[in-house]
């Protein structure tokens, strides 16, 4: 028989440390895939964020640069002006992207920098313990918002693709999921696209990425999907917010 | 051939023609000249301007250019400087070179726009979280800043660290004529650290998260072996009719500029003065004070802070002579004649405790 | 090992396994089970269970989170 389904080769053979059920693995998995299929191994440059993601240049067989918390954008600015050629990725966290990041986000999506942003959104503050992200959902329960969360005290759910579609240097903004098959196969092929963007240079794509995290959303790893599905994707509808002519 | 240029632009034209091609920068007084030149004079050369959101910003795309292998830089003032200190911890630690010119202004907080060297600590002692340490170098003059801008660059380079260039508001507006025929454009060196796409090669990562303590004590180690050996090859200093001196100076950038116009009118009045001048702030002229100390004793630091060069002069006596201090914090400029009646003051003293 | 009428098999790397099920859950044919063994990291392992007519879809390689499945497919091994 041929082998249909193996390790992408651009993983490193080390074993992910996220937790059972973790969105992260799968992205990071569709992004290996996609640097395979696309060929970008010797072409792309990815910035790591603080949080659950920030390992990532444990697993990716490519060129990568930890930035500081929130960052991202800023620093994949200042490696794309000097490398126009290169095909660079931010891969960053709600919490990174949404909330210390979001002035860096904001005015990199706004200059249209030629840059994709990978942008994993599971509502919670992971690798310090689950308290409340920017994208913690309404009536949410967290370690720093244990009523759940309340709107008058703690704010809205930050939708980002919505926030950013409105400015004029953004070309692909699209919210996708990994809680079954399909949406993951969905996610591959915006990420393609992100990628496809960058590469015609129409200015700043980003995918944001639904993603359970069961640890910290005190569930097992079925019924986090079972949440994304029922719950998180009411808050954060999946599909295309935006793109332009590629 | 000289050119009439201020502080800050002459900055500016020094680091492009040492080969800056990266600049990134917010508006902050006194140091607008400086990213005003840079939107202009950099693309001209065919390099990369961003007039960035924040200061934060501005210091993680410098990060980015460096380690994508470009020379870059950003600049600022107090207030901005400390918003930078994030990414410049990140730099030393990623080990990657980038220089940041701070034009001090009077603070705490806002402060105000006037001349102040009160950044000397938090340039001299890394400024951001952990374990590190920056070059510091001070100039004094426009044509000083010209100089030390190409070595700036040279060093982060070289010793794969950040490196503060530390004026002030006044050495950052003034003009004065500048040469920059001496400035060569770097060699290309190939960089082993940067990240260009696994293009031929292994992979390669820069990070500063090391989790294993013992491989984080190993990273911090290594540095502060990097750091010893720039203080024993670095130091940089300049000295002013200090052999024959019963009493030495010791100030930096505008401040030593004033004190050399104190020294002068002392001179004249047949008081026997000089100067120790430290160019880099960090590593600090230890042992010519130390030198100095054996048969000079007393020493007259003059900053224009409250007291922070004098920690670094009384460190290196080491409780050997006698340190007096006159400090002018708050962006006040003082004058030579000021410096020269407090100095003179000092001498007398000097003079009648000898004779007794 | 794989019978004549099997269209394909999988092979799961029990050490990268953490159990999350979640390849038990999207297997058309329920060819995937829980083990009551656990591998080093401690996490009680899925394994393949041949003879409930795999079809090497790959859909539990698509959803597995730790890349710990490969899929084989076609003819006779």
């Amino acid at each position: 028989m041929k082998k249909v389904y193996s390790r992408p080769k651009s993983l490193k053979p080390a074993h992910f440390h996220y937790c059972p059920g973790c969105g992260h693995s799968i992205v990071n998995r569709l992004i290996a895939e996609v640097i395979d299929e696309m060929n970008l191994g010797d072409k792309i440059i990815c910035v790591a964020p603080a949080g659950c993601g920030m390992l990532i240049y444990n697993y990716f067989d490519v060129d990568c640069l930890e930035s500081a918390h929130g960052r991202g954008a800023a620093v994949a600015t200042g490696i794309k002006r000097v490398r126009p050629d290169n095909l660079v990725v931010s891969y960053q966290g709600d919490g990174d992207l949404a909330a210390i990041g979001t002035a860096e986000s904001f005015h990199a999506a706004n200059r249209g920098e030629n840059i994709t942003i990978i942008f994993v959104n599971n509502g919670v503050y992971g690798m310090t313990g689950g308290q409340m992200a920017p994208t913690t959902i309404l009536d949410q329960v967290t370690t720093t918002t244990p009523v759940g969360r309340i709107s008058e005290k703690a704010g809205h759910p930050v939708r980002m693709c919505e926030v950013l579609a409105v400015l004029d240097g953004t070309s692909y903004l699209e919210r996708v999921a990994v809680h079954k098959p399909a949406a993951i196969v969905a996610t591959k092929k915006a990420l393609v696209k992100a990628f496809q963007h960058q590469m015609n240079k129409t200015g700043f794509s980003m995918v944001e990425i639904l993603s359970p995290c069961p640890t910290n959303w005190k569930m097992d790893p079925l019924q986090a999907c079972k949440w994304v599905e029922d719950v998180m994707s009411k808050q954060f509808p999946i599909g295309l917010v935006k793109e332009v002519q590629c | 051939m000289k050119k009439l240029m201020s502080g800050n632009a002459a900055a500016g034209e020094a680091a492009v023609l040492a080969g800056c091609t990266c600049y990134f920068g917010y508006p902050i007084t006194p140091q607008n000249e400086l990213t005003e030149y840079m939107a202009k004079r950099v693309p001209e050369a065919g390099g990369v301007f961003i007039q960035s959101e924040s200061e934060i910003a501005a210091i993680n795309m410098v990060l980015g250019a460096s380690v994508a292998g470009a020379r870059a830089m950003t600049s600022s003032s107090g207030p901005g400087i400390s918003l930078k200190q994030e990414g410049i911890s990140y730099l030393a630690a990623d080990e990657l070179p980038a220089v940041i010119l701070n034009m001090v202004r009077g603070g705490p907080g806002m402060g105000n726009i006037s001349p102040a060297q009160s950044d000397y600590l938090q340039a001299t002692r890394g400024g951001g979280h952990g374990d590190y340490r920056t070059i510091v170098l001070a100039p004094s003059s426009v044509q000083e800043i010209a100089d030390l801008m190409p070595l700036a660059f040279d060093l982060a380079e070289k010793y794969r660290n950040p490196v503060v260039v530390l004026g002030d508001g006044m050495l950052g507006q003034m003009m004065e004529p500048v040469e920059f025929d001496h400035i060569k454009k770097p060699e290309p060196v190939a960089k082993d650290y940067i990240l260009t796409g696994a293009k031929g090669r292994p992979s390669r990562m820069v990070r500063s998260l090391i989790f294993d303590v013992k491989e984080q004590e190993e990273h911090n180690w290594k540095l502060a072996r990097k750091f010893q050996r720039i203080e024993q090859n670095e130091v940089r200093y300049e000295t002013h009719l200090v052999d024959d001196a019963e009493l030495v100076v010791i100030a930096y950038g505008t401040a030593a500029r004033i004190a050399k116009g104190a020294i002068a009118r002392l001179r004249q009045e047949g008081l026997k003065v000089g100067m120790i001048r430290p160019i880099t702030l960090w590593p600090f002229p230890t042992k010519i004070i130390q030198e100095t100390s054996k048969t000079i004793h007393d020493f007259f630091v003059f900053e224009m802070s409250a007291g922070q060069l004098v920690e670094d002069v009384k460190l290196s006596l080491e409780g050997k002579g006698r340190v007096h201090f006159y400090g002018r914090p708050g962006g006040v400029i003082p004058t030579p004649v000021e410096l020269f009646r407090i100095i003179s003051r000092h001498c007398y003293q000097i003079q009648r405790v000898k004779k007794s | 090992m794989v019978t004549q009428a099997t269209k394909g098999y999988i092979e799961i790397d029990q050490e990268r396994c953490k159990g999350c099920s979640f390849c038990i859950e999207y297997c058309p044919k329920k060819a995937i089970f829980l083990t009551d063994k656990l591998n080093l990291k401690g996490y009680f392992v899925a394994t393949y269970k041949e003879g409930n007519g795999c079809t090497g879809c790959a859909i539990c390689a698509i959803v597995c989170p730790e890349v710990a499945i490969e899929v084989y497919r076609g003819g006779t091994a």
